[in-house]
């Protein structure tokens, strides 16, 4: 119960990071990070696949309201949720992931979380910006910034661990 | 059946999965299509409420721009007042004037909400149904054209930005008189693309472009910008013009919503030459 409260209040906190702060930030003209797919990564391995595609959605959903995107982030993050599972097998110690643990840090080191986020942030802004621009044909401008954008929502995600989930 | 059922429970997740995905689609492409659900327009009555808590904390920090460009405003009417011009005669006529009828309303509004990143950018502003605002009303603000109301609620509206890569705008060249139409490009929100001028005619840098008064939504005259850059290429019978926008997409505060008094009379004229060009009935 503890637990589902602390997933609840990252939830809030992160959606109002993203929309208020992070929205709004705009280095060298179209670079926007997304922090708020976080709340996918750090979900406990043994959460129901049903689960995660739907706490996905409304993460998604939830962010398209206040960007005024209705379906675009929803997508982009349900497809991540989907996908988690598969990267997680991908990447995942010799000896499988220990019950009682989480994806953290403190668990399975650093160069293992990095692996991971990589991956799952590279999928989530590959998709979203190709959806968000499908009208247009600048194919290298957009990957462009599927990479400028990766490069910083990468660091921001990585760094949150040091800050926010110290213990 | 029982395949069926089987096959069902083994897939259940993937199922889910494109369901979701579908469900993301659909709303995506209703989005596009500018028809929203009821449910939307909820979660845009919530967002719009915290963003204009969120913007009555940030106000503060851009108040003495604000001022400023008040001042500055109030400056340039000032300037167009009766009593900033000397008379220079005794006698002062008074007429009963019938032919100057109000043709535009000008409502101010606050931007709660703002985009100039994405590639099709909304603005969200404080009026809706209940202060008369209805969609394809204009949007201007001190310094130019900023777009156009899309989709309005009880206290909030959404303004299509000019930023946005559906919006096009019908503009001409103040000098000149020629008119084209101005988009978005969808990279830099200080930079414009002027199109639809032909080749013989002489432009020059520097020269302001404004609103036609062609269409029912903006009245003519409002400033768009000014012309940074032109070239054309051999063999193409347009320039390719740059804009560099007259409005500050960042620094949008306040705004001012325009009705046009005369639009119901136009649209007709306007509609009844559509359908005469198609049947080619033309005299």
């Amino acid at each position: 119960m503890q637990g589902f409260i602390k997933y609840i209040l990252g939830f809030v906190f992160f959606v109002a990071l993203q929309v208020l702060i992070l929205n709004n930030l705009q280095f060298s003209g179209f670079i926007n990070p997304f922090v708020y797919i976080i709340m996918v990564m750090l979900l406990p391995f043994e959460t129901p696949r049903w689960l995660l595609l739907v706490a996905s959605f409304f993460l998604g959903l939830t962010i398209d309201f206040f960007s005024n995107t209705p379906g675009m982030h929803a997508s982009a993050t349900v497809l991540i949720g989907y996908l988690r599972p598969f990267v997680l097998k991908s990447i995942s110690p010799r000896d499988g992931y220990d019950t009682g643990t989480l994806p953290r840090i403190k668990y399975y080191g650093l160069n293992w979380f990095i692996k991971y986020v990589i991956i799952i942030t590279l999928i989530h802004h590959s998709f979203l910006l190709f959806v968000e621009v499908f009208r247009f044909s600048s194919f290298f401008f957009t990957l462009g910034r599927i990479f400028l954008s990766s490069i910083f929502s990468i660091f921001l995600i990585i760094g949150s661990q040091y800050f926010i989930y110290k213990r | 059946m029982n395949n069926l059922i089987r096959f069902i429970f083994k897939h259940y997740v993937t199922i889910l999965f494109i369901l979701l995905e579908a469900l993301s689609f659909f709303l995506l492409v209703q989005n596009n299509k500018y028809q929203r659900t009821s449910i939307l327009n909820t979660g845009y009555e919530i967002s719009g409420f915290v963003y204009s808590k969120y913007n009555e904390v940030a106000e503060y920090f851009s108040l003495r721009q604000e001022n400023q460009k008040l001042a500055e405003e109030n400056a340039s009417l000032r300037n167009q007042l009766f009593n900033s011009y000397k008379t220079d005669t005794f006698f002062v006529q008074k007429i009963y004037d019938t032919l100057h009828k109000q043709q535009y309303i000008y409502k101010t509004a606050k931007v709660v909400h703002n985009s100039t990143d994405q590639q099709n950018n909304y603005i969200i502003i404080d009026k809706g149904l209940k202060h008369g605002i209805t969609p394809d009303m204009a949007v201007i603000s001190s310094n130019g054209v900023v777009g156009i109301v899309k989709d309005v609620t009880e206290n909030f509206a959404s303004v299509i930005s000019l930023l946005n890569s559906n919006v096009k705008i019908s503009a001409k060249i103040k000098r000149n008189s020629y008119f084209g139409s101005v988009s978005w490009e969808g990279s830099n929100y200080k930079k414009a693309a002027f199109n639809e001028i032909p080749v013989h005619i002489k432009i020059q840098k520097k020269d302001t472009v404004i609103t036609s008064g062609y269409s029912t939504i903006f009245p003519e005259g409002i400033m768009i910008g000014r012309i940074e850059d032109f070239s054309f290429k051999g063999g193409d019978n347009f320039y390719q013009i740059q804009l560099d926008l007259s409005t500050d997409f960042k620094g949008l505060n306040y705004v001012y919503v325009v009705y046009n008094l005369m639009k119901e009379e136009k649209i007709p004229i306007l509609k009844n030459i559509q359908k005469e060009s198609k049947t080619g009935k033309n005299k």
